[in-house]
């Protein structure tokens, strides 16, 4: 084929050009999904069940896995070395780390961040949940409801993933008895009710057999609703994004300077909340000055509104200093700009976090210092007792106020997942040792 | 309008967080290079940072390590490119480290310059004094990378440490470095092969005429078929032949593989490429079968 019958589409910059024909019908939807738990749950079956059944593995992929298997004696195709890509968890037969996967069917891409279970893996759990639209936790029909699963669920609800899915397997060694069902999920239903998730679906499965994992199980006439997969198709993620609250930080401020381009100054970034369209009236914090939106830029040509997730650069009617770490929002229910904050942590770092500790925060698009002025709590993630704490450790979760050497745009992380959530940085290691989520402005 | 509108598709999705990172280690990094090659993977990331910087300049320059054993419409295709595209390309010779002494040769049949390229590629990043290199890796193509982050740290020698990686949350990434210390960014890390050819097709990107199937002269050794170049000598017991052939992946013609395919459009390959029950790594790259963890032992030095 010569290059010209596949030429690159020569772009004009601000341009309209007319929508390639792969955008015109609608491909499919992204979800992200977070599973947390160990070998003995099965999840790495119902892992390798979606994988397997939607055509994800590739046959090379398989054949290793066979091999292997057998070269570590391990009796059975162990799905798990699908994921588990290290060398030292192949040595040692666990997971260390995040591993993403990735499966599709016609109707959407599946993003799976698959992490660890055990306690001293929290800090996998809640990377993996950070970005998640949909949580699945398994419950052992055998076990009914464990610690673990109690704390799966916790850290669900405390990264404010919208979608939890409880899986209760093994429903092949209960006889597939609706009773052991149903007991779980009023044992569950009772222990949510003390957290925050708005969605929960309970579904009997049997990763290992493919009962209700897939396809509709033939064993389980009594459970009326759909299997595993076809939820994942259709539950509705877009409301979950904030359409309220314009927020939009600035990333990058275009500038070309050049020629062709001399007044063109644009401000790159992501929507994390709201919608923009051309004339919308803005504030741009920290400064509080007004201003109104005059286009809405992409390389593709202008759009007539921009939503979140969305990259664009916006330009705005009146010449205004702006730079990188500001926000641009919605005149009404403005976010707090503040130095002083509460908030949730976890502690990622095998240094633990002392009162007075100071680190680097990175918020959005802005980093400062910042202080940990008291530590409020510990939270006991399998009871969730809060206890009082003078440090918090590795893998721990705890209330803290913070103060910061500059002012952050802040929203609660309930209200916004992106304006709400930040990262600290030990200044000494360069480390990211917490995952925090704005309780409030002080 | 109902919040139904306000949806994107799949590949929207993984643009958006594309540039969004581009944009990031832009904005936090000091001197960023994007490591191109010439393949399908890195024209993509040539498009996202059209997409993150238009109408102003890339913030960074070009980079391309040639090995010399690249294939000929490739160079052609590269120079072309960035021509075009009107940025400055830097390119890195395996074969000025070997001039200076700073690798050795393989020799023999099963030669490849391909592990030697990691020296050239540390030695350009400390000679510019790269501190941030894109990189077109995918977390779908293999075991090892399925487990890096997005901006994945190097130490001072440019080494990978697998156990000891930053934990990445939200899309808040952590670039802090000292002196000598690099990232690799990946921005493309969430996407498949899929849909790597989706938005080829979707953006109209021309990419090098290899990736169409084409006849070439070409033999087999391992279960694939290699290009009969000058640069490989034959095994006794094989016998080159005409083939109808496409690449599915773009290295260098000493440990690259093609495959056979009628595919001549885009259209043909992207439906090729949905339909395929092997890996792009698994059927065109001999470099990842020399060890169970072949690739993972690569990036602890320093690879791509």
């Amino acid at each position: 084929m010569s290059a010209a019958a596949n030429g690159r589409t020569p772009h004009a910059f601000g341009t309209s050009t007319t929508s390639p024909y792969w955008m015109g019908k609608r491909t499919s939807e992204l979800l992200r999904i977070a599973t947390a738990g160990s070998v003995d749950d099965g999840k790495s079956t119902l892992i390798g069940r979606l994988l397997h059944d939607t055509k994800s593995i590739f046959e090379d992929q398989m054949e290793h896995v066979v091999q292997t298997s057998e070269r570590r004696g391990d009796g059975y195709v162990n799905l798990a070395l699908l994921t588990d890509g290290l060398r030292a968890e192949r040595e040692q037969g666990i997971t260390i780390d995040v591993a993403y996967r990735y499966f599709a069917t016609p109707r959407r891409k599946f993003i799976v961040a698959d992490t660890p279970g055990h306690e001293q893996y929290t800090r996998n759990m809640v990377t993996g949940a950070s970005t998640a639209d949909v949580s699945i936790v398994l419950v052992d029909a055998r076990k009914g409801v464990s610690t673990q699963t109690r704390r799966h669920a916790y850290i669900a609800s405390l990264l404010r993933i919208p979608h939890l899915v409880v899986c209760v397997n093994k429903m092949d060694l209960v006889n597939y008895d609706e009773n052991v069902f149903y007991e779980i999920l009023e044992q569950m239903t009772d222990w949510m009710a003390r957290l925050q998730v708005p969605d929960i679906t309970f579904i009997p499965i049997s990763a290992l057999n493919g009962d209700n994992v897939v396809d509709r199980s033939d064993r389980m006439q009594w459970y009326g609703a759909a299997p595993l997969l076809y939820h994942l198709e259709h539950v509705v993620i877009a409301p979950d994004r904030n359409l309220q609250d314009v927020r939009f930080p600035v990333q990058w401020v275009i500038r070309p300077m050049s020629e062709e381009h001399h007044d063109y100054r644009g401000y790159g970034g992501q929507v994390a909340g709201g919608v923009l369209r051309p004339g919308s009236e803005v504030v741009v914090l920290p400064s509080g000055r007004s201003t109104t939106v005059a286009s809405i830029d992409t390389f593709g040509g202008a759009l007539d509104s921009a939503f979140p997730t969305m990259s664009v650069a916006l330009r705005l009617t009146d010449q205004i200093d702006i730079s990188r770490g500001d926000m641009i929002v919605s005149p009404e229910d403005q976010p707090v700009a503040s130095r002083e904050l509460d908030a949730m942590l976890c502690w990622m770092s095998e240094r633990p976090l002392a009162p007075r500790g100071k680190y680097t925060i990175k918020h959005t698009t802005r980093s400062a210092r910042a202080i940990v002025e008291q530590i409020e709590y510990q939270v006991d993630i399998n009871t969730l007792e809060h206890e009082p704490a003078t440090q918090l450790g590795l893998n721990e979760i705890g209330r803290v106020q913070l103060r910061c050497s500059a002012p952050l745009i802040l929203d609660p992380y309930s209200r916004n997942r992106s304006t709400g959530s930040f990262i600290l940085i030990d200044e000494s290691t360069n480390d990211t040792v917490a995952a925090g989520m704005v309780l409030n402005a002080r | 309008m109902t919040p139904a509108h306000y949806e994107l598709s799949h590949l929207e999705t993984l643009e958006a967080e594309s540039v969004h990172i581009f944009r990031e280690v832009a904005a936090e990094l000091e001197r960023p290079v994007l490591l191109f090659s010439g393949g399908k993977d890195s024209i993509i990331l040539l498009r996202l940072a059209e997409k993150a910087f238009r109408p102003g300049r890339f913030p960074f320059p070009i980079m391309h390590v040639d090995t010399g054993h690249n294939f000929p419409e490739v160079i052609e295709f590269r120079d072309r490119i960035a021509a075009q595209l009107g940025e400055r390309l830097i390119v890195a010779h395996v074969q000025d480290s070997i001039d200076a002494g700073r690798v050795a040769e393989e020799t023999g049949p099963r030669a490849s310059r391909n592990r030697l390229q990691t020296t050239t590629l540390l030695d350009a990043i400390a000679e510019h004094g790269f501190d941030a290199a894109f990189g077109g890796a995918r977390r779908d193509e293999e075991r090892a990378r399925a487990k890096e982050r997005v901006f994945s740290f190097r130490d001072d020698f440019g080494q990978w440490d697998p156990k000891n990686q930053r934990p990445e949350l939200w899309s808040l990434y952590n670039g802090r470095i000292r002196k000598g210390e690099h990232v690799r960014v990946f921005p493309i890390s969430n996407w498949t092969e899929l849909d790597v050819w989706q938005y080829i097709a979707t953006e109209r990107l021309e990419v090098p005429s290899i990736y169409f199937s084409h006849e070439r002269e070409v033999f087999a050794r391992d279960g694939m078929l290699y290009a009969h170049n000058q640069f490989m000598e034959l095994i006794e017991g094989e016998v080159p032949f005409t083939e109808s052939v496409r690449y599915r992946t773009v290295g260098d013609m000493t440990c690259t593989g093609a495959v056979r395919s009628s595919a001549t459009t885009l259209e043909a390959v992207v439906t090729e490429i949905a339909a395929t029950r092997i890996t792009e790594r698994g059927e065109t790259r001999a470099d990842d079968r020399v060890t169970e963890a072949a690739m993972e032992d690569r990036k602890r030095e320093g690879y791509f």
